[in-house]
């Protein structure tokens, strides 16, 4: 079996993340970079599977900036086999529909049996682009994944949507993401970090990929303004005096919220 | 044949397996009216699309496109993506709006890269300017306002559940069923449609105009009991943050944050809850925040509009009794 997991760097959410109004694009120096969480848990169950099937290939692909070759590291120290990083300056500011399009490729690419993303990102949040990977690639796709059951012909499990759940499976090759109920990515023992020193981390361009960003025949999503959101000032804050109660639902009846 | 309106906004209105239409689809139609003139395509399961046309036409669509099919709750994504491709080609719409839900977004991701189209996520409104459609964000957990548009053609927009106030005006029932063409394209097959338990008659957390949270500072799981009882009192979908679910207080899924559900609703009460920045990012854009925890120092106080230093199991319960006498 040779799977493949999607790693989103993405600017760690302990900081604060900021964006650049001119231009619109992350300011990526101003936070530290992280693997997504819940890609490293779509690695975990990668990783998992491997240990249990002997012939397990993890392959781990990311596309992004320079900085995104740390963060694959990390990823190969945590158990992946190898890494592939779509590094292309073209990739610069690029919507979801380019993204998908780059990653597609890059799997066409490597032949997989299976597909493991995280099913939405922290600083995006679109949770589009393992959906468009299977339109492109005319995959099966079964995300939003809460458990995760996978054999050589088929992958299975439970699919959380909007008001309840749904037990659902594909067959393989297939694409699916997972949701944060799933475990957290092991820590990289220093045995893992020493190797991962040694594991391949193949780099590619979009001319590589025959992606071309720049199609006139494929519109794009573009950011036409960005400003900062005010500030939120605090209002008024009461010490209980022993009505605070009644005061706070005084407020409430006032601003016709009760 | 039919026609459709120049300025047609194609809205994808989602029921669920009992046939209801999903909360968001008010807010949708309306913000579709704002733009242009909503035309509904309902999906819905055998035996539920009369009912739940009426209830989009109720809730402003001009026009209902019908397609009721076993396989909407058969098959992952791909039989409401075809269903859009035909609805699409038919009404020539200006834009497509869909509720950013799971199957929503999925669908609309997979439909803009079959139709080229540009994509805009997670929108909290949409207007027009005078090039076309732009649809607003509000990123990096409301820190910014964002506005996006598409570089030619119809743009998809998915939309926020909740984050849209405007309402539409009710229509007449005008229905047409929708022929669909399949794309045959390979599926994910579902075996088993799960309910959410239902343990109260409390709105979803998503899209609920309020919302009652609690943190670590409730302590346990039986006391947490105190966020459900003033969530009853005020008609509020309860939340929580990461600190009270890994504490294991409430399932991951009532979980507001970066990580979690991110929320918009007119009343936002944190009992307990420090107000860590990933908790802030989920829930700042709401209209009115009330804090009570009794560390005066908490950073929620620093963005909230009332707040209360003090224990909040004795601020809470004279709440809930002074909102019941005022009831009464």
């Amino acid at each position: 079996m040779k799977i493949v997991v999607l790693a989103k760097e993405v600017p760690d959410t302990y900081g604060q993340r900021t964006l650049n109004l001119e231009t619109g694009l992350a300011e990526r120096d101003s936070s530290d970079k992280v693997m997504d969480e819940v890609s490293e848990r779509a690695l975990e169950v990668a990783i998992s599977y491997a240990a249990e099937h002997p012939g397990t290939e993890v392959v781990l692909l990311g596309a992004g900036p320079e900085s995104a070759a740390v963060t694959l590291r990390k990823g190969l120290a945590a158990g992946a086999d190898s890494a592939v990083h779509v590094l292309d300056a073209g990739l610069l500011g690029a919507d979801t529909v380019l993204t998908a399009q780059v990653l597609a490729a890059a799997v066409a690419r490597g032949h997989y049996d299976l597909v493991i993303a995280g099913n939405s990102s922290t600083d995006g949040g679109a949770g589009v682009v393992h959906a468009m990977i299977a339109e492109i690639l005319e995959l099966p796709q079964l995300t939003n994944l809460n458990s995760v059951a996978i054999t050589d012909a088929e992958v299975s499990g439970e699919r959380a949507i909007d008001g309840g759940t749904v037990q659902a499976s594909a067959s393989l090759p297939a694409v699916i993401s997972v949701t944060e109920q799933l475990p957290d990515l092991r820590f990289a023992n220093f045995k893992g970090i020493m190797a991962a020193k040694k594991k391949p981390l193949e780099t590619l361009t979009l001319e590589e990929l025959a992606v071309e960003p720049n199609d006139p025949e494929a519109a794009r999503s573009i950011m036409i303004a960005a400003g900062e959101r005010p500030a939120r000032s605090s209002g008024t804050v009461i010490i209980d005096e022993g009505d605070a109660g009644e005061q706070l639902a005084a407020f409430l009846v006032q601003n016709r919220l009760a | 044949m039919t026609t459709y309106p120049d300025d047609a906004i194609l809205v994808l209105v989602e029921t669920n397996h009992l046939g209801e239409v999903h909360p968001s689809t008010a807010g949708l139609l309306g913000a579709a009216a704002q733009i242009g003139t909503p035309v509904a395509l309902l999906l819905a399961g055998p035996g539920y699309g009369q009912a739940a046309a009426e209830k989009a036409a109720s809730l402003g669509a001009r026009q209902v496109l019908q397609y009721e099919d076993e396989s909407y709750f058969k098959q992952i994504t791909v039989p409401g993506l075809d269903a859009l491709s035909s609805a699409a080609e038919l009404v020539k719409p200006q834009a497509i709006l869909i509720s950013h839900t799971v199957d929503g977004r999925e669908i609309a991701g997979r439909y803009a890269v079959r139709s080229r189209s540009a994509l805009a996520v997670d929108a909290v409104g949409v207007s027009r300017d005078a090039e076309g459609v732009v649809a607003h964000h509000s990123v990096y957990g409301g820190s910014y306002n964002v506005d996006s548009a598409a570089t030619f053609g119809a743009p998809i927009i998915t939309v926020r559940a909740g984050a849209v106030e405007e309402r539409a005006e009710a229509q007449p029932l005008e229905l047409e069923v929708l022929e669909v063409t399949g794309s045959g394209k390979p599926v994910a097959i579902i075996s088993a449609v799960n309910d959410a338990p239902a343990t109260s008659s409390r709105p979803e957390l998503r899209g609920a105009a309020k919302v009652v949270a609690g943190g670590r500072g409730l302590g346990s799981v039986e006391q947490f009991v105190l966020v459900d009882q003033l969530a009853d009192a005020l008609g509020a979908a309860v939340g929580a943050s990461r600190a009270a679910v890994d504490a294991g207080f409430v399932p991951q899924s009532s979980q507001i944050g970066q990580t979690g559900v991110s929320v918009s609703p007119q009343l936002y009460i944190a009992l307990g809850i420090s107000g860590a920045i990933q908790h802030r990012a989920g829930m700042q854009t709401a209209k009115t925040i009330v804090a009570i925890n009794k560390d005066k120092e908490a950073p929620i106080f620093e963005i909230a509009d009332f707040g209360v230093v003090g224990d909040v199991f004795t601020v809470v319960p004279q709440l809930i009794s002074a909102l019941e006498q005022r009831k009464g």
